[in-house]
């Protein structure tokens, strides 16, 4: 096979990215949710808006200057990968990163209003557990939700308009705090959930690209707030560091065939 | 660590496994398939052999390993396979005949014909059938030219695939080990399995020359140690690839049962000392042996068409593009519709047994979806293993029942399937996070037989549960479904007319 035209494969990206997002969006959140320099980032916006598949709000609304998907790239459809496929190639990995770390590990993809887990590997640690496949989780409140939010589904203006569901004293309820922690998220390539969606419990995630750089699906484990994060709140390093790099193997395989 | 090889129907893999059982290293080398005639299935064993010495230090390469890391070696191989060589070459006198090949049909039924199933059935556990090796060696030395005066002169030995690469790995034709272990040989129709010795009234039965045959070993014992490829690793477990799925899922007590989901489905159950009778048509064999100890026996129910079926409907219907989509598929509606799919596509075995019988869809309305046919395709392997679950009960012995199911295989990754399984034999199934079962029991085999492992009990502290599905379906739903199914088997049934 020929090698792959990495500036289409990110123009792809850009036309997924925005028929997800429910709003239209501002060219550095763009930019940032999918990793890539601002110049780069316009210079394929401006294309796509040439060639007819992305428009530009002139409506000097609130969205003035914004970018949406055109109605004719609807054609590409929702595009992301089968969630049992994913689970299949997702197998060994999460099997190896539970076994790994001793905790229980997540594949979640991301739906309009939050995160489904598709795949789930118990703690090694022959406790009762149950099965999560088929379950939900909030986007603003787990660490899986925030992974997508960051790097797949428009960051968190996403949410604007809609309210923070406080599940805990330490759930994230305002708009501009999750914007920040977004912020976070994208710069570590990581996400953390400590105690903001069950009191003494957390989770650690990190994304799944696809090719053009745009997420597909986040990896989580998940444990007690005292396994996975340490005095200063910060993710145990080893822990963080066998996530993102079993994320990243993962990536590696699913950009072989999205 | 422990390196395990798996000689499979399709290809030789090595894997590295540590003490806590975790997988380290993996490496595989596909061969060829050879299709002479309809219905034959060979493999080329000389190109087995090559594969197995590349795959061994491709594994070791991976981990960054030397042959000095290594505790023990295991085999785990495809059952049933047979080779001929001769002994002062290594060369095989013809190519080997598969577990898959049914050349061996007329002689079976000449063998029943003649009267010679009660014989067999006692000595064996179980009457004729073409599963066995015993009938495929019988062909090689009526039709390979030399290959009967080879033998009687003992110039030419007989093996199922673990003799063979063993026979390599201590020196091949300098005083490599001529062995086989008991649970390979009791897929002969040669051996007695109860005192685990070649039986010589089976063997004038067969016209087998008694020279030619391994020397037959426990599955955990010290084969010997290999003189190439890893030299100086002893060589501690050999079994075949089910009967190492059953180790490696831990399955050491009586009642314990293990299914392995692949295109077919294999389940097996410890029936401890006790060797089971099945008028149900399941098979008695021996489980494993470990060293001096008693024999373990086991029950096996076999499954023909699971993962194969999902293939059919990818490639044949053209409905999915992968196998993992049916999932997505099955679960665009929330039952099958009123639709049953019986892929009876060569007749129907145990515990049915009607070779007369070919594969329905029924149920069909306008109101049926490809949806609903997904669905059908995923519970007609739900269904089948209800029907060798039942079997099992009935035949394993007093006190013994399936309360548990462990599950392996490539199917395992389906959890509106395992869910199914779970609803269909009401019994929770467990998968363990080691899904490479059959090369774990290898590995296990061989690593007990050197000590690395202290005993069974480590190896049980080693099984981890990775996913557990718990029955959840209405029993007034599951024996409503059930009776469907049943009726939708009889619709199978007197297809193919008597020529």
């Amino acid at each position: 096979m020929p090698g792959r035209i990495q500036s289409i494969e990110r123009a792809v990206a850009v036309l997924r990215l925005l028929d997800t997002a429910d709003q239209p969006l501002e060219l550095h959140e763009i930019a940032d949710t999918l990793g890539l320099a601002r110049t780069t980032t316009h210079g394929i916006v401006s294309t796509l808006r040439e060639l007819g598949l992305v428009g530009q709000m002139h409506d000097h609304g609130p969205f003035h200057g914004r970018y949406e998907v055109a109605e004719a790239a609807r054609l590409f459809g929702r595009g992301g990968p089968d969630p049992h496929e994913l689970r299949s190639l997702a197998m060994n990995w999460a099997d190896s990163l539970a076994a790994q770390t001793g905790l229980a590990v997540t594949l979640g993809v991301p739906t309009r209003a939050d995160v489904l887990v598709v795949h789930h590997v118990f703690r090694p640690d022959g406790s009762p557990q149950r099965l999560a496949i088929g379950q939900r989780r909030p986007l603003h409140a787990s660490a899986l939700g925030k992974a997508l939010l960051a790097f797949a589904s428009g960051g968190a203006r996403r949410l604007q308009g809609s309210d923070l569901t406080a599940y805990t004293q330490r759930t994230i309820r305002t708009h501009q705090a999750l914007a920040e922690a977004l912020a976070i998220v994208r710069q570590d390539g990581l996400a953390t959930e400590d105690g903001e969606l069950e009191p003494d419990r957390g989770s650690i995630a990190a994304p799944v690209h696809g090719t053009g750089g745009l997420a597909v699906a986040a990896l989580a484990i998940f444990g007690r707030r005292d396994e996975l994060f340490d005095g200063h709140g910060g993710p145990d390093h080893g822990l963080a560091d066998a996530t993102k790099a079993t994320a990243r193997a993962l990536t590696r395989q699913v950009q072989t065939l999205w | 660590m422990v390196a395990a090889i798996d000689q499979g129907t399709t290809s030789t893999r090595c894997l590295l496994f540590n003490h806590a059982g975790r997988m380290i290293a993996v490496s595989q080398r596909e061969h060829h398939q050879h299709y002479p005639r309809p219905g034959w299935v060979e493999h080329d064993a000389a190109e087995i052999w090559r594969n197995v010495e590349r795959v061994v230090p491709a594994a070791l390469r991976e981990a960054g390993l030397t042959p000095d890391n290594l505790a023990a070696l295991g085999i785990a191989n495809q059952r049933e396979t047979t080779v001929i060589w001769n002994r002062h070459t290594g060369k095989p006198l013809a190519r080997a005949i598969t577990w898959q090949d049914t050349r061996t049909e007329p002689m079976i039924e000449d063998l029943a014909a003649d009267g010679h199933a009660d014989l067999i059935r006692e000595v064996c556990g179980m009457g004729p059938t073409t599963y066995f090796a015993g009938p495929r060696l019988r062909w090689l030395l009526d039709h390979v030219p030399g290959a009967r005066e080879g033998a009687e002169a003992g110039d030419v030995l007989f093996g199922t695939m673990e003799s063979w690469v063993i026979w390599w790995l201590t020196g091949g034709p300098d005083q490599g080990s001529h062995v086989t272990d008991v649970t390979n040989a009791s897929r002969t129709m040669l051996m007695d399995i109860r005192d685990m010795r070649w039986d010589e009234r089976l063997l004038g039965l067969m016209d087998i020359p008694a020279a030619m045959l391994p020397e037959i070993r426990p599955n955990a014992t010290v084969y010997g140690s290999c003189r190439t490829v890893v030299p100086g690793v002893p060589i501690g477990g050999a079994l075949g690839d089910q009967h190492a799925a059953l180790f490696g899922q831990t399955c050491f007590s009586p009642g314990e049962a293990k299914c392995t989901y692949g295109t077919g489905a294999f389940m097996l159950m410890n029936t401890g000392a006790r060797l089971a009778t099945s008028p149900h048509g399941l098979i008695p064999t021996v489980g494993y042996v470990v060293g001096d100890a008693p024999p373990v026996y086991a029950l096996e129910g076999s499954i023909a068409v699971t993962g194969s079926l999902v293939q059919w409907f990818r490639d044949s219907l053209e409905l999915i593009e992968t196998a993992p989509q049916i999932e997505t598929l099955a679960t665009s509606v929330a039952d099958n519709g009123g639709c049953y799919n019986v892929p009876a596509f060569s007749g129907l075995y145990a515990p049915r047994w009607h070779p007369d019988a070919r594969g329905v869809v029924v149920g069909l309305t306008s109101y049926v979806t490809k949806g609903h046919l997904a669905r059908a395709v995923l519970e007609a392997t739900g269904w089948q293993t209800r029907e060798v679950a039942d079997a099992m009960n009935a035949d394993a012995g007093p006190g013994l029942a399936l309360t548990r199911l462990k599950v392996d295989g490539g199917m395992t990754a389906n959890h509106l399937l395992m869910q199914f399984v779970a609803d269909a034999i009401d019994v929770p199934v467990e998968r363990p996070f080691v899904m490479e079962a059959v090369s774990l029991g290898a590995a296990y085999a061989a690593g007990l037989a050197v000590g690395y492992w202290a005993d069974l009990a480590v190896l049980r502290s080693n099984w981890h549960r990775a996913a557990l599905w718990e029955p959840a379906m209405d029993p007034a739903l599951r024996d409503a479904e059930h009776a469907n199914w049943n009726r939708a088997v009889e619709r199978t049934y007197d297809w193919i007319r008597p020529t």
